[in-house]
């Protein structure tokens, strides 16, 4: 059995590429995910891990080359932030249509305009449609553990799609932690051998891969690949259940916390969930009814569930860590409350918050749940979609 | 010994016919004459343009080797990750063959989108080989000027009108920005000398590590000449040292084809109707200014080619 070990996040993240071992890692350094990369190199420098490892010259280039690697029939991973991730965007749509289980982990970066090198999930939103698997975690333990359990979400042969791991920059990736970690061979046990499909390296029987792909198929083929996310939910509980076997810990598609009577709720991603626990916490001690739900797999996005889970609440507060500006509420508000019409009646607000790394306090997550209970006894809502923590 | 045309006859064209290229266009002849230069098994990887849409229209493809195209400025990229797998594998005894690997882009994305993760393939020292058909514009999207596109000639973005004449700028010299790198094979040709080309193509193959090769590779469409005169057109490239054939193997230049007598520039410009404007009265001073420029950058080779051949200890 593992240990109990202190580390930091992007850490977590590189001692867990240590354990599963991929052929081909092809990575850029970029705050505030270096350390993966750095961290890395130094187990391939020390012989830890069989793994070829591209430190190429742009993201752009990491991708194209996680691509190439991934056609050539093994285990590939790499890492980024923010801009990194924005380079990438039109190659990530690619990894995902050629259905190649590219893992990648992504420290939460704000997006440049104007260069910010903290916290929001501006970059991971900015490719919410490009097919591939998103999976949030909310502490350090779970950067560990969703690394490894994503290769092999990723890779089942019902799915096959590149799978992001998302964390909070700096707030959980530079956070040291106590992480209770596996053994190496546990992890190579858990992740198994890889399957490789079609690859270019079958000199024998050669395909070509990314044809072009006209009005006579393309519409086919992004059916195909919406069919693909289709079977995502099950294996993510699957492999949970796997990996709870293994260690205990268990994760599904969403977190509930004190969810079952909870009148007022917020739904939001990453590590700010941890911050709302306490505050659910010392709210539930005073006898007031609320709960958080944080989605840990926002891509495919948990409709159903998260439906049946809030079905009962009165007023649903988003947290969005990100601003979708020029539409109405960012991401998360959008995909819950669409989730939620015509199916569920209460109030949904959306709360903007933490952009840029902004710190968002326990009172103004109180002032959520005032808001939410004040909306609930009043059955008004003025204002659906705010900024939290802003100065106006 | 040197390759024979009746050997290459013997061998299957990787490229199969009945892809969508054009009569008379270039791309497709450079790159069946690479593919038939090698004696590995080959992965090839390449950029959007002419020869990708051409060549794989969905559920079709020409290709009779293993072919990966993803985006338009990443074949150098991509090849790397191919490459990169190859070695991990190889490495723990997972694979057991052995592959060579090249890359083809056009001169838009080798010159210009793609000249990053080119230098960037090139740097880490991949085993492969990129291969530039250069038809000196973009000529996919509709005949645009690239960093390919020679002096003066005119393209659907550098037209001739009544006061500009066609493309402002020299063309940028990739085979010498590659060549720059370090690595052990760069070169360029037309393909008009089929036999350099397939010759220069399986040194730049069999060898190990990085290697380019920039072939001219003529385009009816976007160089306004008749279909059937494209192995001409090439010729005249090499006779008027518009393109010498030239390769640089671990930094040493060596000219591979010298004309007996270096013709006109005209010759070249002449039959192609992208330099038609430079032959209407008043225009005489640009034709000068170009055979100005192809003269001294051919002196210059010739130059590199000497210091390459003159003996090491000169100086003691």
């Amino acid at each position: 059995m593992g240990e109990t070990i202190l580390i930091e996040g992007n850490a977590a993240v590189a001692l867990a590429l240590k354990q599963i071992n991929p052929d081909v890692v092809a990575a850029y350094p970029i705050t505030p995910a270096t350390e993966v990369v750095q961290e890395f190199s130094e187990y391939v420098a020390n012989g830890k891990v069989d793994t070829e490892f591209v430190a190429v010259e742009s993201e752009h280039s990491a991708m194209s080359a996680c691509i190439g690697a991934a056609a050539a029939g093994g285990r590939v991973m790499t890492a980024t932030s923010a801009q990194g991730l924005a380079l990438m965007w039109e190659c990530m749509y690619l990894a995902a249509s050629l259905r190649y289980p590219i893992v990648m982990a992504l420290a939460n970066r704000a997006l440049s305009g104007n260069i910010n090198i903290h916290c929001d999930h501006g970059d991971g939103m900015g490719c919410r449609d490009s097919g591939w698997i998103q999976i949030y975690c909310e502490n350090t333990q779970e950067i560990y553990d969703n690394t490894i359990q994503a290769v092999r979400i990723g890779e089942h042969l019902g799915v096959r799609l590149p799978v992001l791991v998302c964390y909070d920059g700096f707030v959980i990736s530079h956070a040291v932690e106590v992480v209770d970690v596996l053994d190496d061979s546990e992890v190579r046990d858990f992740v198994g051998p890889y399957t490789a499909l079609n690859s270019l390296l079958n000199i024998d029987n050669p395909i070509s891969v990314g044809p072009l792909d006209l009005q006579d198929y393309y519409f086919e083929h992004k059916r195909n690949h919406a069919e693909a996310y289709k079977a995502v939910p099950d294996v993510v509980e699957d492999v949970a259940d796997a990996f709870a076997k293994l260690c205990g810990r268990h994760y599904g598609a969403l977190d509930e916390y004190r969810m079952d009577d909870a009148e007022a709720a917020i739904v939001l991603l990453g590590s700010t969930a941890g911050t709302v626990k306490d505050v659910v916490d010392s709210l539930r001690n005073q006898g007031r009814k609320v709960g958080v739900l944080r989605i840990r797999m926002f891509r495919p996005f948990p409709a159903e569930p998260l439906v049946k889970a809030l079905s009962h609440v009165k007023a649903v507060g988003v947290m969005d860590r990100h601003a979708a500006l020029g539409t109405y509420g960012a991401p998360l508000f959008a995909d819950v409350r669409s989730a939620l019409y015509g199916r569920c009646s209460m109030p949904v607000l959306d709360y903007m918050y933490g952009l840029g790394g902004r710190e968002i306090s326990m009172a103004e997550i109180r002032g959520v749940y005032d808001e939410l209970e004040q909306v609930v006894k009043s059955g008004a809502t003025e204002t659906r979609i705010q900024y939290l923590g802003v100065r106006e | 010994m040197a390759v024979t045309l009746k050997q290459l006859s013997e061998k299957q064209d990787l490229l199969s016919g009945g892809h969508r290229l054009c009569a008379g266009c270039g791309a497709s002849i450079a790159a069946r004459q690479v593919l038939l230069a090698a004696d590995s098994p080959l992965v090839v990887s390449n950029a959007t343009g002419c020869l990708e849409v051409a060549t794989t229209i969905f559920p079709y493809t020409a290709w009779r080797v293993p072919w990966i195209h993803s985006l338009f400025e990443n074949a150098a990229a991509t090849i790397s990750g191919v490459e990169a797998m190859y070695q991990s594998l190889k490495r723990q005894g997972k694979y057991d063959k052995k592959v060579k690997f090249v890359a083809f882009g056009g001169d838009g994305g080798t010159y210009d989108i793609g000249i990053q993760a080119l230098s960037g393939a090139l740097e880490r020292g991949h085993d492969f080989l990129y291969v530039c058909y250069d038809n000196q514009a973009y000529m996919n999207t509709g005949i645009q000027r690239s960093s390919a596109t020679p002096l003066s000639a005119a393209t659907t973005t550098t037209p001739a009108g009544s006061t500009r004449s066609g493309k402002l700028q020299q063309r940028k010299d990739l085979t010498q920005i590659c060549a720059a790198h370090g690595i052990p094979y760069a070169g360029q040709v037309t393909i008009a000398r089929w036999r350099d080309l397939v010759t220069m193509a399986h040194k730049a193959i069999e060898l190990d590590g990085p290697a380019f090769l920039c072939v001219l590779a003529p385009c009816p469409r976007g160089w306004r000449y008749d279909t059937d005169a494209t192995i001409d057109i090439a010729r005249l490239a090499m006779d008027t040292c518009v393109w010498p054939t030239y390769e640089v193997v671990n930094g040493d230049v060596k000219i591979l084809y010298k004309p007996k007598e270096k013709k006109p520039i005209q010759d070249w410009m002449k039959p192609q109707g992208r330099f038609a404007h430079l032959f209407r009265p008043g225009n005489e001073h640009l034709i000068v200014a170009a055979q100005a420029d192809i003269d001294r950058k051919w002196e210059q080779l010739l130059k590199l080619e000497e210091m390459a051949n003159a003996p090491a200890s000169a100086e003691a």
